[in-house]
């Protein structure tokens, strides 16, 4: 979605410079949630305060809630139908595709350095030895990215290489 | 019951970072484990329907599952529960960004919570796989379709309705 929020902001309507929007995109990902309601919430706000805000989330969450639910209101209904039934059948291992693509594609923006395997391990700790839910596992990582910012800091850690190498993939 | 899902959906909105895929664990641990709302051969449905129509994940999902458990109003508690947190922490985060450019201690959160986000979503993928790997043909349409989204870079929607055209041959 973010070409399309791009095009869209930057672009055609000009509401923002090409700068503004990548310190925009940085915000809206740090924020949980969609990306497109995050991206909608901080425009709006930047444009007309609280209620250009909301407007532009309702912009942005309405043509999905529409269109999910006038499929909804069909499905709940005719699930079993045939034809619903074979097309969904066909879907549901692509599913399973599209997930482990996911993976992969999510692991190669997010693990960079040999730093972020430690919390690799840290979160299959929690998830799959201690049995914690995800919500224990993000907030448990946060913290433990705090503990490991404020340690790096402090010159905690020996090797001043890694150090280096640490502070300069950030990009700023 | 309405109060419920706004709740559920809060959640989700609340804890899950790095948006669209990042966002189906938190979905299906709510939705399939704790309330029992969607068996996990369902969620996938729900996934495939979502990921085929335009939108946020996170939208169309929390649409569909208001609609089947309270229909049209449980479709609006559920779709307002999942936005409310993006809103509400966009708000005071796009203020604390501009106030203080940068926030190291957001990096710090992110750099522990992203590397945990691929553990959940491998954690996700692997769970769908009883419902979504139940032979030999839907074995290769899931590899197919891993292939198709990562070596030939096609579209996981044209891949998704593609599946399903395969399904409508194959079982109707």
């Amino acid at each position: 979605m973010i070409p399309l929020i791009k095009r869209e902001l930057v672009e055609r309507r000009r509401w923002l410079e090409d700068s503004e929007f990548v310190d925009l995109l940085a915000i809206a990902q740090s924020g949980p949630g969609p990306i497109a309601v995050n991206t909608a919430t901080v425009t709006g706000y930047k444009m007309r305060g609280v209620l250009g805000s909301l407007s532009a989330v309702a912009g942005a969450a309405l043509p999905s809630f529409l269109t999910i639910l006038a499929f909804a209101s069909v499905l709940v209904r005719y699930k079993s139908a045939p034809v619903i039934d074979a097309f969904f059948r066909g879907m549901r291992p692509a599913i399973l595709g599209l997930l482990a693509a996911a993976v992969w594609q999510v692991g190669k923006g997010s693990i960079r350095e040999r730093s972020d395997l430690w919390f690799v391990a840290a979160g299959v700790f929690l998830l799959f030895v201690l049995g914690e839910g995800p919500v224990v596992a993000v907030l448990m990582s946060g913290l433990l990215g705090i503990l490991s910012g404020v340690w790096n800091r402090r010159g905690g850690r020996q090797e001043g290489e890694t150090r280096g190498e640490a502070q300069g993939s950030d990009e700023d | 019951m309405l109060f419920q899902l706004f709740l559920s959906f809060f959640k989700i909105g609340a804890f899950s970072f790095g948006g669209g895929y990042a966002m189906i664990p938190l979905i299906s641990t709510e939705v399939v484990d704790v309330r029992q709302w969607l068996s996990m051969g369902e969620f996938v449905d729900v996934i495939a329907l979502s990921q085929a129509t335009p939108g946020p994940i996170a939208i169309n999902s929390a649409t569909y599952v208001g609609y089947k458990v309270s229909g049209f109003w449980g479709s609006v508690a559920a779709t307002l529960g999942v936005v409310t947190p993006s809103l509400v922490i966009m708000l005071i985060l796009g203020f604390l960004f501009y106030r203080y450019r940068g926030l190291p201690l957001v990096k710090d959160i992110f750099k522990g919570i992203r590397p945990v986000v691929v553990v959940l979503v491998a954690a996700a993928a692997w769970s769908v796989v009883p419902s979504t790997l139940t032979g030999v043909i839907p074995g290769a349409v899931a590899a197919v379709s891993a292939v198709l989204i990562l070596r030939f870079r096609k579209d996981p929607v044209m891949v998704l309705l593609a599946a399903g055209a395969l399904g409508l041959i194959l079982y109707l």
